[in-house]
């Protein structure tokens, strides 16, 4: 059936002109403007971090940077790493291209409002940049009050250009709980639907839920600032800890927002390359779903050593390990689907594994941080910064990045450079172990994170950190050759190359064509039951 | 053995005890501290923590050992799981068959049970020794920690007129305490949020504008141990570190008013005492003498120079002008600088006022 509409014309090459694609209605079209801006503040976000490394080679500070220059270049770094690109990574970026597709639906349920939230995230991510860097903003990408009180208005400008951007998430998030409450095809249930299409819609609720708080707070400062009303400045009577409850409240369910996408991607990684059914379907969509709700419960547990009550802190403590239940219960059901399978080691697959060697330890590190006395010692240490790091960029990043190989045939109709995918896949699990290893080992030994200087006997570990990243800018530059290289002499692929079974692959041609399907796709099949399953067994 | 591994040897590079020499073992490690900007972290190798020095550490480290064993037998399981079944199950032929199995429900009844009781155990373990550090034990010693941008400054409600500084330039003496007497810090700051660490003792509080926060200690080690800002405060957030000493009961007293109590010595320029107060009184934090500006005018050639203010006037650089701006700094703020020194009011009395002006004065 695809072959019959291999000539005719795909969503890339219907419609020309700069404009064919600004004023797109298309969900693959805006999908692939938003990975092409994702990437682009992936580049400027790690060059910012390249630039501290380096100056974090010597202990004595100044030998590449000044301590403001510094102190500018990490905030740069957290604020548009987490702002600009792991927020909208996977669910405006792959999620727009793939949510539509995996469901049997022409388009996302409003194909106007989702071009609005592109143009917000696009106006937004403009606005953020100029205040972060003509405001001189030098907070931390947490932006804590009063030291963010005393950069002027900067913070109230920043964290409106953080709402600009809440907002087209909330949008985003808005169109995606719709669209897979009422487009899913005949046949596709919800016990049927791709593991992806259940992480995406958590992922949507937790948006449209948590992202108003950041409103909220916004909305205090304003009136603090222009009303002089204290409320977080302790000069006028307020409380600067209130600021951090405001701020975590919506920031920690952001950390989901960040990784539970990526468990999306993991799924159907480690399904589609193992030739296995994914073990323990239902625990896996509903620990996602777990998750969505108790993470909006946990926010206290960045606040251990900050002046909350010690109740407050024992209550967060607990519900913190709560989570980390429904998150073992992923790994384990990962780890499980190997089991039995028909294993392929190509690229997409290769970050799926190395998903699951950078997440548990990221996973299994977060223990200590929440076990109150044992946090006590490790907050705001290299502990914390080398945590975050294996789950932000060990799990969702990692996932990103296989994900983009896993459905780049399907995005342009071409096949990347399997030997260079490996190879750059090897620089990327190397580079990321040495970056970041080290700094469990700096933060136990009491190395603070955001020092620009610090005592000579961390600089072993800190240059073993700073080879790491540069192993990691070799490896990014190698994918980013190829997959471009790729677009024009890539090998052209059939619709389904990874024979896999959800919609996107066995529905529509690669790239699809311009409304998806010809016709409505019915489901029979479940997502991940695979021709190589030997149904004769008696296994199960 | 292997629980050695993270754990600091006894003695390695920290003072020995007090019975075996006090005094040599102090000289060295003043020697040490002349040399390296900080005391070196109590540590025998990358992977130790640091030197336990007070009663909290071994509970603290206990857990901490106890998460470390356990997440590394679950990595193993999981890694080894992972690693078997991608030799095992790699695919060997292109139609290989694979397993229909989809679920287990004892299975997946024991990976979640067994990790929500291991999980309740480090919450109950972690959450006995976080509460066991809030509550100081009656009569302690009562130290004062006020925070403020770069520097810290400790005072003793029990000895009037004794007061450390820590300085962004060298290790300084900034906190002394008695070993085995427990001891309580009520914190504030005077600008922005700051935290108070010190890894050896294994506690950390935030010290936050407007309010009070504590922590209480007890420690067990002779030797000086680090301490550092761990809330992100500005520009030389990371030159906020100080040095903790910890002395034998008997040797606390004296030294703490040796130390703590800032007077001109006999026959002592009235500038270099100005000098001494410079550097112990947290000035140096943000004023050189070199010439380069910091985060305040620098103090070369400042004296009787005319200083165009952020208002729009200008004044001369001289006694009154000086006064004013250490007792109100912030009223007068020479252009192009923010205003946000704390005011010295009630730190410094006259004469040191004075003596800072004549030190200022040597600043050609």
């Amino acid at each position: 059936m695809a072959d019959a509409h291999s000539t005719e014309s795909n969503y890339l090459t219907a419609t020309t002109g700069l404009k064919s694609w600004l004023f797109t209605l298309d969900h693959k079209r805006i999908g692939l403007m938003y990975l092409v801006g994702v990437l682009v503040f992936f580049l400027a976000g790690g060059i910012f971090a390249l630039t501290l490394r380096t100056e974090l080679l010597t202990p004595q500070g100044g030998d590449f940077i000044s301590a403001t220059t510094y102190n500018k270049m990490f905030t740069l770094h957290g604020a548009v790493m987490v702002f600009l690109v792991i927020i909208p990574s996977v669910p405006a970026a792959l999620g727009n291209f793939l949510l539509p597709l995996m469901l049997g639906a022409k388009d996302v349920a409003f194909p106007r409002l989702n071009l609005l939230s592109f143009w917000i995230y696009t106006l937004g991510s403009m606005f953020f940049l100029f205040t972060l860097a003509a405001g001189q903003l030098d907070t931390g990408w947490t932006f804590y009050t009063p030291y963010s009180n005393t950069s002027g208005t900067a913070v109230i400008s920043a964290t409106f250009g953080a709402f600009i951007l809440g907002f087209s998430s909330i949008l985003t998030g808005l169109n995606f709980i719709v669209t897979v409450h009422k487009m899913r095809a005949p046949g596709l249930t919800w016990n049927k639907m791709p593991l992806m299409v259940w992480a995406l819609y958590s992922t949507a609720v937790i948006q449209v839920l948590a992202t108003p708080v950041l409103a909220i707070t916004l909305l205090l400062l304003i009136v603090e600032r222009t009303l002089m009303v204290g409320i977080f400045d302790p000069a006028m009577g307020g409380d600067p800890v209130l600021y951090q409850h405001f701020f975590w409240f919506y920031s920690h369910p952001a950390v989901y927002i960040m990784i539970l996408p990526g468990f999306g991607i993991e799924s159907e990684l480690i399904a589609v390359h193992s030739r296995k059914h994914i073990f323990g379907y239902k625990a896996i969509a509903l620990s996602s779903v777990a998750i969505a709700i108790i993470s909006f419960v946990v926010w206290g547990h960045h606040m251990f050593v900050s002046g909350q009550s010690e109740l407050a802190g024992i209550v967060f403590s607990f519900l913190t390990f709560a989570v980390a239940v429904p998150t073992a219960i992923k790994t384990f059901s990962w780890v499980a689907t190997l089991y039995k399978g028909s294993i392929e080691f190509n690229t997409p697959m290769l970050y799926g594994l190395m998903f699951l060697f950078t997440f548990s330890i990221g996973g299994l590190t977060g223990i200590f941080l929440g076990a109150l006395s044992v946090d006590v010692h490790l907050h705001d240490t290299y502990f914390v910064v080398a945590h975050f790091h294996y789950v932000m960029m060990g799990g969702t990043i990692i996932a990103f990045v296989g994900g983009i190989h896993h459905w780049w045939p399907k995005m342009f109709g071409v096949m990347y450079s399997e030997k260079w995918g490996k190879i750059s896949a090897l620089f990327i699990f190397v580079g990321f172990n040495m970056t970041f290893f080290n700094q469990f080992l700096l933060g136990q030994q009491g190395m603070p994170r955001r020092y620009w200087s610090y005592a000579p006997q961390f600089q072993q570990q800190h240059i073993l950190s700073t080879v790491g990243g540069y192993l990691l800018l070799v490896g990014f530059t190698i994918i980013a050759i190829y997959l471009v290289h790729s677009l024009r002499n890539g090998e052209k692929v059939g619709p389904n190359p990874w024979n896999a079974q959800s919609l996107e692959w066995t529905a529509t041609a690669s790239p699809p064509i311009e409304h998806n399907f010809h016709g409505q796709p019915r489901v029979e099949n479940d997502p991940y039951n695979f021709p190589e399953i030997d149904r004769t067994g008696s296994s199960h | 053995m292997i629980l050695s591994l993270f754990t600091a040897p006894e003695n390695a590079d920290a003072p020995p005890p007090a019975a075996e020499g006090a005094a040599e073992a102090a000289a060295d490690v003043v020697a040490a501290v002349s040399q390296a900007p900080l005391p070196p972290v109590e540590t025998a190798h990358p992977w130790a923590l640091p030197t336990a020095a007070s009663t909290f550490a071994e509970d603290t480290d206990n857990l901490y050992l106890f998460i470390t064993a356990l997440d590394t037998l679950f990595f193993v399981l999981i890694m080894g799981a992972m690693g078997y079944f991608m030799w095992k199950y790699r695919r060997r032929s292109k139609d290989q068959k694979t397993s229909s199995i989809t679920h287990s429900g004892v299975i997946e009844f024991l990976w979640s049970a067994i990790p929500t009781v291991l999980l309740l155990v480090i919450f109950v373990w972690g959450e006995c020794d976080f509460v066991r550090q809030s509550v100081a034990p009656a009569d302690p010693l009562e130290v004062r920690v006020t925070g403020q941008k770069w520097y810290w400054t400790v005072e003793y409600p029990k000895y009037p007129g004794v007061s450390l500084n820590s300085s962004t330039e060298e290790p300084a003496l900034t906190l002394m305490v008695p070993k085995g007497k427990p001891v309580r810090l009520t914190m504030t700051s005077t600008d922005v949020i700051h935290s108070f660490f010190v890894p050896a003792f294994r506690v950390k509080r935030d010290v936050v504008p407007g309010r009070y926060t504590q922590i209480w200690f007890e420690a067990t080690r002779i030797g000086e141990f680090n301490l550092f800002c761990t809330e992100y405060c500005g520009d030389f957030h990371s030159n906020m570190t100080g040095v903790v000493k910890v002395l034998e009961p008997d040797d606390f007293e004296r030294e703490l008013i040796k130390a703590g109590v800032l007077t001109q010595d006999e026959g002592e320029s009235m500038a270099a005492y100005g000098e001494r107060i410079y550097k112990r009184r947290g000035c140096v934090a943000c004023h050189s003498v070199d010439g380069v500006d910091g985060t305040g005018p620098s103090w070369k050639g400042m004296y009787g120079r005319t200083e165009s203010l952020s208002d729009g006037s200008s004044v001369k650089a001289e006694d009154q002008y000086i006064k004013d701006s250490i007792y109100e700094p912030n009223k007068q703020v020479v252009a192009g600088f923010a205003p946000q020194m704390p005011s010295y009011q009630g730190q410094l009395d006259e004469s040191q006022v004075t003596a800072v002006i004549e030190y200022i004065k040597t600043l050609k």
